[in-house]
């Protein structure tokens, strides 16, 4: 298997996995998103929905597990990649003009270091039900958690409500780069898909924040209400 | 155009060797007829220099007419100036203007150390070249031409990645300093012809393994090298790589190699 580990460590194998695991990640966010749009279905449609997801027994380990196996070698390889490429110019240009590359492409390592943050954070709050845990695991009249209620009584908040749309407006530049370089680096492209590539990454970027930022939106508006109120 | 004569006031680094830490110099250079060429106005500063009995500025430069490869200099912060198609012996003075500031630098990469002032050490591109930059053929007398029919459209794809000449500006322009555009264009001038194709997936493996042993860094797709690179060549190439290397590096071995490797 040595060769398997000198691909993954080489400049051209480290584009591939910082890809694909970029892509699972994407994955996960998606649907992810999706569940989440349940919100605007109801309370009983939401909790039915998280209700099933904890269900899932062993299925439900082995994906936490896969995500944390994406998460830590994307990061891992994220970083070891940055900490390269600053050894590469040891001395740096007094004056040094960049004219294609986009803003958010070269704040990479920083939002995805910032993103990492947001989802401990995300997960001590709705996982651990550290950060508001008078809301937490309470069930609804079904008998199951009652996740609806406590998505609300957490958005209500304006501190809580904040973070989190600095955190998807953190991710919005990072999916802006990271899905149209995924094409790039793993050498799908074709000069007759160029265009759609280059408006793929920020067009489901954008679609991506609005579909999270919808439901807690939503809250502050009280379009999603506390069930009776 | 005025054909007024310049007076500039020039940054130059200047590092007496390998070990010297350098430093950025302000020289003043004046009358420079904007019909020079960048490399004229140095070579006014330098006779400037050595009037007044100092070193003149080191720097590379051989054909002067943009296809050897060996000028390079970062003008005010972009490789070759940043003129489209322009390497930096064929940037004119007139692009400037008179009183105008300007900032000299060399290459900037650890795989590019600098020898002097302005002239870096390139020997890392050959180290790439020497990895898999060739096709293993008899030599002896030379085949019957177009024996192997190649189509236009592929011929002249070859050519524009064989345009590269190697000069450097890709790795300098890059915020990395990666050379992947350099050993794309390397690659896939081989590759859209039919004689590259026996060696293609061991010579794509040896020439990124021997990019990455030089140390230059890893290509985060901000495509600065397209657009500093004077032959124009596209990231098209670099694709191109990052599919071969997959394929090379998961299916290809070495009949030498031992079990597992
Ligand atoms: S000196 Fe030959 S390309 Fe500039």
């Amino acid at each position: 298997m040595s060769w398997f580990v000198s691909y993954v460590r080489s400049s051209v194998g480290a584009k591939h996995v910082m890809a694909v695991t970029g892509l699972g990640l994407l994955l996960f966010a998606i649907i992810h998103m999706l569940g989440h749009l349940g919100m605007f279905a109801g309370r009983d449609a939401y909790n039915h929905y998280a209700h099933t997801l904890q269900g899932l027994g062993a299925l439900k380990w082995i994906a936490r597990g896969g995500l944390l196996f994406l998460v830590a070698v994307h990061i891992g390889a994220g970083v070891r990649l940055a900490s390269l490429n600053r050894a590469a110019r040891p001395v740096k240009y007094a004056v040094y003009r960049t004219v294609r590359t986009r803003p958010w492409a070269k704040w990479m390592p920083w939002t995805g270091l910032l993103i990492l943050a947001f989802i401990v954070y995300h997960l001590v709050h709705f996982t651990f039900g550290q950060i508001q845990p008078e809301y937490f695991h309470k069930l609804d009249p079904q008998g199951r958690y009652d996740a609806y209620t406590m998505f609300v009584r957490g958005f209500q908040n304006t501190g809580i409500l904040i973070s989190y749309l600095v955190a998807m407006a953190l991710l919005l530049p990072h999916l802006a780069h990271g899905i149209s370089s995924t094409f790039q680096s793993l050498g799908l492209k074709h000069p007759k898909y160029d265009g759609l590539i280059d408006k793929a990454g920020p067009a489901l970027a954008v679609i991506m924040f609005l579909g999270y930022i919808a439901p807690p939106i939503a809250v502050a508006l009280h379009v999603i209400k506390l069930p009776g109120a | 155009m005025s054909d007024k004569p310049l007076n500039l006031t020039v940054y130059v680094w200047r590092q007496k060797d390998a070990k010297d830490a350098g430093g950025l110099v302000k020289y003043d250079v004046k009358g420079v007829s904007s019909h020079a060429s960048f490399l004229e106005m140095l070579d006014i500063l330098n006779e400037q220099l050595i009037e007044r009995g100092e070193e003149p500025v080191a720097f590379d430069a051989d054909c002067r007419e943009g296809i050897c490869g060996m000028c390079s200099l970062v003008i005010n912060g972009r490789p070759h100036g940043g003129f489209a198609g322009t390497t930096t012996c064929q940037v004119h003075m007139r692009h400037f203007k008179d009183g105008e500031t300007i900032y000299i630098e060399p290459w900037r990469a650890s795989s590019f150390p600098v020898v002097k002032d302005l002239v870096v050490d390139r020997s890392a591109f050959e180290s790439i070249m020497q990895a898999g930059g060739f096709i293993t053929n008899n030599c002896g007398s030379a085949g019957d031409a177009n024996a192997i029919p190649v189509p236009k459209e592929q011929a002249d794809r070859a050519f524009e990645a064989a345009a590269c000449i190697g000069c450097g500006a890709c790795v300098a322009a890059c915020p990395n300093s990666s050379a992947m555009l350099f050993t794309a264009a390397k690659l896939a001038h081989m590759h859209f012809l039919p004689q590259g194709q026996a060696e293609r997936m061991k010579r794509t493996k040896a020439m990124v393994d021997a990019m990455d042993a030089a140390g230059f860094g890893n290509c985060t797709n901000h495509y600065e090298c397209e657009a500093a690179c004077p032959k124009d060549i596209s990231r098209d190439v670099i694709a191109m790589m990052n599919r071969g290397y997959a394929k090379a590096s998961l299916t290809y071995r070495d009949p030498a190699a031992k079990s597992g490797e």
